[in-house]
């Protein structure tokens, strides 16, 4: 395998036989868009007209004034067309999927947001689409799965296993094993075999570059500290990629801590102590597994980062310490969100939320000359069903019970 | 070499020989045991044993289904092992381990394969294991005398194809389609070449797997393959008609093996 398909020890590309080929001609469609400045600007005039980049870095004046450290700046990656930071991924391969003359599209989601924009770019481009996506994040997300079938999607309910978004991986590579001459598997995250981690980080870099110049603008030097979410690790790469070697900015991932590290009921696979090396879904990582190789159950309350195993680009950066690792619990989460909202009103996803975590936690130990940037990497209007149930709002309980007492006449 | 050895005596005798496949712990391994006692009576060639994995991303429904309710009911590696060594100690034919690289990766590779070896298992399927990240283990394999079982699709070319040929042993497992275990395949003209092909690329007995479900199918292969595979097809007999309806079905197939020897 070519050297570039591992970081460190992590990575790699173990795929069945069957696609070895399909893997050859995405390598040299993907060396060939990197090495054309064509594609970037392609690239960039997309983003620029069809969604909302570059998208502000907002200071946020009554959070940082609350905490009384340092300067909060917060990304917004939630402005992007869809929501969310997966537009830049999904844009960008959509116009590798051009390139290479495939007609379909396929793509697994969690929190539906990574299926929602695929939907969205298939639909712009004319690709047919399906969506894979777990049934309990289905159960989750119902809004999502709503968008994405206006949109012309098809959606595929996956029953199996934990019926999350590791068990829509699986299915979504069952269907590309299959289909692989008219269909390109649009892989939502830094993850799975290579080339996609690298790819996927390279489109998303697009945050970091605009992240850097805005906070040199902005606040007139490089941030002291960058959090991030951790789910996949795609918007965590796409900030931190900008600022990588920096020896006066810290990198911060947040994992979902779920009920806690030692509740066994989380997704966090480098702060926590439940993970070990593994190889599944084609790549080799830090996965939530037993002694025995099989896969954990994880648990988060968003759907977006409970994922068994995380970017191998991420696993490389925890074990030469470049980046450090933090989680963040359901609690504390809906609490960030609570006091964004009242605070800024911003409503940061569920997933985001967990960066405000400990960005909140480490702020007042910063001196008010630091700044510090969050990456939001989208907005949690999506989540308003599991947002409401986390604050047991009376009257958004009264309005669905009205609403299905009005389905059910 | 054993198992190749073994193979082309075998072959010497019939015109096609027959693999199946059983899933350890599914419905029970106790089950497996009545399974695997009526296909080595049926006269099938070897049997492929599929350590359950919870992300078998090659294998269709009814394989994910049976490796998922497998370890829902506790099956784990160390009693898939004992059980590979005791089908191993009992009967005559070859005994192969199929699981997912993860397996092998978590129990240590040499730790794997010189337990395999001491158990006298014959051979390794790992369908997510290339020979780009796994030519050394098919060479510490091979020097154990467990056959590393490569996988030919019709997607590969025949550049390819030797290059896997090179790492395997035993013989060469073809899919018949593209796809996952378990959809009937339709074995239309282009089958043909793509057999032809795998055959000039190689000279380890060629295997066909994926869909072989009927007499029909296994005919479908003679004068074409060495053995034919059949998967899903007997777990899905195990589920609607139970243990006792693996015997003739076997019979049925094998009948069509002995026929003109």
């Amino acid at each position: 395998m070519d050297s570039t398909a591992y970081f460190g020890q992590w990575g790699g590309s173990f795929i069945p036989e069957v696609l070895h080929e399909t893997f050859r001609h995405l390598e040299r469609a993907f060396a060939e868009i990197k090495s054309d400045p064509a594609f970037w600007q392609e690239y960039i005039t997309l983003m620029s007209t069809y969604s909302c980049r570059p998208t502000p870095l907002t200071h946020a004046e009554n959070l940082s004034q609350h905490f009384g450290g340092a300067q909060i700046y917060i990304k917004r990656e939630d402005l992007n067309h869809t929501g969310a930071h997966k537009a830049n991924n999904v844009m960008g391969q959509g116009l590798l999927v051009k390139r290479m003359g495939k007609t379909r599209v396929i793509a697994e989601t969690g929190a539906g947001q990574h299926g929602v924009a695929t939907a969205t770019m298939a639909a712009k481009f004319g690709f047919d689409c399906t969506i894979y996506m777990g049934e309990e994040d289905v159960a989750r997300q119902r809004p999502n799965v709503f968008w994405m079938e206006k949109m012309g999607a098809t959606v595929v309910t996956v029953r199996d296993g934990s019926r999350t978004l590791k068990d829509a991986i699986n299915e979504a590579f069952r269907d590309w094993v299959t289909n692989m001459d008219t269909t390109h598997y649009v892989f939502g995250t830094a993850c799975g075999p290579a080339p996609f981690p690298e790819m996927v980080s390279w489109l998303q870099s697009i945050i970091g570059q605009e992240a850097r110049e805005q906070i040199l603008r902005q606040h007139g030097r490089l941030p002291a500290r960058i959090y991030a979410c951790v789910g996949g690790g795609s918007n965590s790469l796409g900030i931190f990629s900008s600022f990588f070697g920096e020896a006066d900015t810290e990198l911060v991932g947040v994992e979902a801590g779920g009920h806690g590290l030692d509740s066994g009921q989380h997704a966090s696979r480098l702060c926590g102590h439940d993970a070990s090396p593994g190889v599944a879904q084609g790549y080799k990582t830090m996965f939530l597994q037993n002694s025995d190789g099989q896969m954990l159950d994880t648990h988060s309350v968003s759907a977006g980062l409970d994922y068994i195993g995380v970017s191998p680009i991420l696993a490389d950066h925890w074990e030469k310490k470049t980046v450090r690792f933090e989680a963040a619990t359901d609690r504390e989460v809906i609490e960030a969100l609570d006091l964004t909202m009242k605070k800024e009103g911003i409503i940061p996803a569920l997933e985001s939320a967990h960066a405000f975590v400990q960005a909140f936690k480490e702020a007042p130990e910063l001196s008010p000359d630091d700044a510090v940037i969050i990456n939001m990497s989208g907005r949690g209007d999506k989540d308003i069903f599991t947002i409401a149930q986390a604050f047991d709002d009376p009257s958004w309980k009264d309005f669905i019970i009205q609403r299905a007492a009005a389905y059910q006449k | 070499m054993q198992l190749e050895n073994y193979l082309r005596q075998k072959k010497a005798t019939k015109d096609i020989l027959l693999m199946t496949h059983i899933v350890l712990g599914y419905p029970s391994l106790d089950a497996n045991r009545a399974v695997i006692e009526q296909m080595v009576a049926g006269g099938v060639d070897c049997i492929e044993m599929q350590i359950p994995f919870t992300e078998p991303m090659a294998d269709g429904p009814i394989i994910l289904k049976a490796n998922q309710e497998s370890i829902a009911g506790g099956t784990t590696v160390e009693e898939c092992l004992a059980f590979g060594a005791e089908m191993s100690r009992t009967y005559e034919i070859p005994f192969l381990y199929m699981t997912y690289y993860n397996i092998i990766y978590k129990y240590g590779e040499a730790r794997f394969l010189d337990r395999a070896a001491a158990d006298g298992i014959a051979g390794l399927i790992l369908p997510d294991l290339p020979p780009e990240e796994g030519a050394e283990l098919c060479a510490a394999a091979r020097k154990r005398g467990i056959a590393p079982i490569l996988i030919f699709a019709p997607t590969s070319t025949e550049v390819r194809m030797r290059e896997l040929s090179g790492h395997g042993a035993g013989f060469i497992y073809c899919t018949a389609r593209r796809g996952v275990t378990g959809k009937h395949s339709q074995l239309d003209a282009d089958f043909g070449d793509y057999l032809q092909r795998c055959r000039a690329a190689t000279d380890l007995p060629l295997a066909v797997g994926f869909g072989i479900q009927s007499r029909t199918d296994v005919e479908a292969l003679i004068g074409l393959a060495d053995m034919a595979v059949i998967g899903s097809q007997t777990i899905k007999l195990v589920d609607e008609q139970g243990v006792a309806a693996v015997g003739p079905f076997i019979a049925t197939l094998n009948d069509v093996s002995g026929t003109s020897s």
